[in-house]
């Protein structure tokens, strides 16, 4: 059996692999006959500026995800780390300052959400509903509850374009080319993967499991903290009530995308079409003018299915192992 | 169809495959009432395949099963079990949180009418039960606080609870003591007196031999050939089961042994173990021994800084070191192999490959730079050193058999190249054939001037491969024997011998 040994991953997982292209371009098929200002080139260039925000949140969130661990806190803290950002751009106005801001903010979050984690313990998803409740709080502390305006050249970044490019669009894609380099090519990527499937076995392979996951939010600091920069300036505003529910949205696009909730399992390019697919489905609602509460029960019902489909799938894989 | 009543179950040219494995290729089976029947074989022979598709876990491809002479079709465990089959598995499923009649009751609850579970019904039940059965334990214990001998008990307890004639025992030995063993065999007897016909998958040939009625060997997804016990022996059944002729069970062979590789001293930690002494030698296997609880695991995961460890010392090529993580014990040239391997060993979504490079990631990734070409290299080498059997590389862990998940371990640490290699289990529960390849690894690693540690409950393994044996009681070193002194009954006196 040796000599089979190939890097061949088999036709099997090249189904698997591309499942979703499938389900993304079917998906946008059926939208372009669904409506016709669907397959224009602004509305396209509109979802991809608007979703930029999600993807990089969703990225931090598989990142969570593959290291068995989970941020509620994320729409929050770019709610959070916007607003500071935004107001110490308005006393010094250079953009290093506010992107400097906006990760710091952002990090020192995180940072909080892993020392929870890792130092005391406490369950994932109740440190980081925690800290939501906290960095929004701050947010409308800090603000008043009172939207920021007049924020200059802020907006510079998130409603710019390079060429037909959104600026937005282009951080997206170096933050997505960083996390496919760091999940597949760094000695913590690979770490990340065990520390999620199977975490006394990573740390008997002398791994430093709370490192590991220390540094998965810290990672997540800085998605978040360049997301807010991105989402303060595409809406022209230190929005202390902006970004709601966004983790979401990040946790929807994240499942789709094939990271599987038990831990272990996902990689950057399956969110990326988890997050376009969430984005497009928002999108065509929109232009068919479907009701915002009716959109909410379609995005509830989505996440729910998503997450059926990555058990379904993950039990059939294992009950074939055990021949 | 006369003949049907002497038998209990059968099974007539059953086939299942899976994609890309055919795992029961026109397997036939007879189990005759209030017999045991003892299926064999290596892992990946198809005797688990076989016995959950009894149990109605899997659907057979082709082929009829007859319970009591009368065709059925196994549905899902609930029709299995409806229909009298009950299984014991390899890991045991209850949960542990719960109290033994909870976890006895549990999916046939005795109810109050509609809506309410009757809890004084559940409580005479599991006393009428634990009567019955002779066993003393309390119905409101928590399965947490029971081992794995007790909590079997329970499990043979649920299956007469629900009054099972056919039980199915998955390797039912693998994780208890010798004389537990025994408590296991008196219950078999006792079902088997009362008209229940076990089917009992092992592949401990002493074992085989003291309760089997009829024995089939299974190779590679075919019934190779059924015996009653009687007619046939022990080596021919290894050899049936491996398909080719092993000539010495343990290859063990004179090497050179030199300086001091590990010293410890005193080593204790409150309430675990005390006053540990022992060291090592470069080229030396040296065996742990002892009964369950002796603390020889614990002691072990010290050394590997899985616990920490309140006093004592440690000292590897003679200089003292302080181990506080696996990280230490790993910069140290230190690396275990645990008893239980899913829980410390595998990650069972990761790759193999993924897997065997877990442990020596700063070889393959330095600077930033991940040498890809080098760790599938030193993979894919390492994989053909220890003969791990697996379709590709790329192939996920959980997929494969339990002897080779040990190898595809047992590979991750070589890879590492440690100095000192502690063994704990490392051929429990994996099959003859994939014992001896460990054996002869184990052989290869010491001509290369490593040490290893042995940690076995199997004494022979302990003496046929060992240069010196020390032997743990409760937490205390009893004694240690050298290389002519090693026997059974020396070793056992010193197992069973209390300090103070």
């Amino acid at each position: 059996m040796e000599k089979q040994m190939t890097l061949n991953k088999g036709k099997k997982n090249f189904l698997s692999k591309y499942s979703l292209i499938f389900i993304l371009v079917i998906f946008m098929i059926v939208c372009t006959f669904a409506n016709e200002n669907f397959l224009t080139s602004t509305n396209l260039i509109n979802v991809f500026r608007q979703q930029s925000v999600v993807i990089m949140l969703a990225l931090g969130e598989m990142i969570l995800i593959i290291a068995g661990l989970l941020d509620l806190s994320c729409g929050s803290v770019v709610a959070f780390a916007g607003v500071v950002s935004v107001l110490a751009y308005k006393s010094i106005p250079n953009l290093f300052v506010g992107f400097a801001v906006a990760i710091g903010v952002a990090l020192a979050i995180n940072a909080l959400n892993g020392l929870m984690v890792t130092k005391f313990k406490t369950p994932p998803f109740i440190a980081t509903l925690a800290t939501q409740a906290i960095a929004r709080g701050a947010a409308l502390y800090i603000t008043g509850g009172q939207n920021v305006y007049e924020i200059g050249d802020y907006n510079a970044v998130g409603q710019g374009s390079f060429g037909p490019i959104p600026i937005p669009v282009i951080i997206m894609l170096i933050a997505l080319a960083v996390m496919i380099y760091v999940m597949r090519y760094t000695r913590f990527g690979r770490s990340t993967y065990a520390v999620g499937g199977n975490e006394e076995a990573a740390n008997a392979s002398g791994i430093k499991v709370n490192a590991v996951k220390m540094k998965a939010y810290l990672v997540n600091g800085i998605l978040v903290g360049v997301a807010a920069l991105v989402f303060m300036s595409r809406v022209n505003g230190g929005l202390p009530n902006g970004a709601k529910d966004y983790e979401f949205d990040a946790l929807t696009a994240t499942i789709i995308g094939g990271t599987s909730f038990t831990g272990g399992v996902g990689n950057p390019i399956g969110t990326l079409l988890g997050a376009l697919i969430v984005g497009f489905l928002g999108n065509i609602m929109n232009l068919m003018s479907v009701d915002s509460y009716i959109q909410q029960i379609v995005r509830g019902a989505i996440i729910a299915f998503a997450v059926i489909i990555d058990i379904y799938s993950k039990d059939r894989q294992t009950s074939k192992s055990n021949k | 169809m006369a003949e049907n009543t002497a038998i209990k179950l059968e099974l007539k040219h059953i086939s299942k495959s899976f994609p890309g494995v055919k795992a029961l290729n026109d397997v036939s089976f007879q189990l005759r009432r209030g017999t045991t029947h003892v299926l064999c074989g290596e892992n990946g022979a198809g005797k688990s395949t076989l016995m959950k598709i009894i149990n109605g876990i899997y659907k057979e491809d082709e082929g009829d099963i007859f319970v009591d002479g009368q065709k059925v079709k196994i549905r899902d465990p609930l029709h299995a079990r409806n229909l009298g089959i009950a299984m014991i598995y390899q890991e045991l499923s209850f949960v542990p949180d719960l109290t033994l009649e909870e976890n006895i009751c549990l999916g046939h609850w005795p109810m109050k009418g509609k809506g309410a579970i009757d809890w004084k019904a559940v409580r005479k039940k599991t006393m009428e039960l634990l009567e019955q059965e002779g066993l003393p334990y309390a119905p409101d214990t928590k399965l947490r606080s029971l081992n794995v001998s007790d909590i079997q008990m329970i499990e043979i307890l649920k299956a007469v609870s629900f009054n099972a004639d056919i039980i199915i025992m998955d390797e039912p030995t693998s994780a208890i003591t010798s004389k537990e063993v025994e408590r296991l065999f008196e219950k078999i007897e006792q079902l088997k007196q009362r008209g229940a016909s076990i089917v009992y998958i092992s592949h401990k040939m002493d074992e085989i031999f003291q309760i089997a009625d009829d024995i089939t060997i299974l190779r590679d997804g075919n019934v190779i050939e059924t015996h009653e016990a009687g007619d046939i022996d022990e080596k021919t059944v290894i050899e049936l089961m491996v398909g080719r002729k092993i000539e010495n069970q343990y290859p063990k062979e004179e090497v050179e042994i030199s300086d001091e590789m590990l010293r410890v001293e005193g080593l204790t930690s409150e309430g675990t173990f005390h006053d540990i002494d022992f060291h090592v030698k470069r080229g030396e296997i040296v065996g742990f021994a002892g009964l369950m609880g002796a603390g020889r695991t614990e002691v072990m995961r010290s050394l590997f800084g899985l616990d920490r460890y309140d006093s004592g010392t440690i000292s590897v090529k003679g200089k003292e070191v302080r181990i506080k993580s696996v990280q230490d014990a790993i910069q140290n040239g230190i690396a275990m192999l645990s008893e239980d391997r899913r829980r410390y060993g595998i990650v069972p979504l990761l790759s193999v490959e993924e897997n065997i490079a877990l442990a020596a990631l700063d070889k393959f990734i330095r600077k930033g730079r991940w040498y890809k070409k080098e760790e599938f290299d030193a993979v894919r080498s390492m994989c053909e050193k220890m003969r791990v059997k697996t379709p590709t590389l790329e192939t996920k862990v959980f997929s494969l058999s339990g002897g080779n998940q040990q190898k595809v371990i047992l590979a991750k640490w070589m890879v590492r190249e440690p100095d000192i290699l502690i063994l704990d289990e490392p051929t429990r529960g994996i099959d003859v054939g994939a014992k001896s390849e460990i054996y002869q690894l184990m052989m290869e690693l010491v001509k290369q001037g490593k040490s290893i540690i042995v940690v076995s409950s199997e004494l022979p393994e302990l003496i046929g491969m060992c240069d010196r044996v020390y032997v743990m009681h409760e937490g205390y070193m009893t004694g240690m024997l050298e290389k002519n002194e090693l026997s059974q009954e020396a070793v056992m006196q010193l197992a069973v011998k209390s300090v103070q």
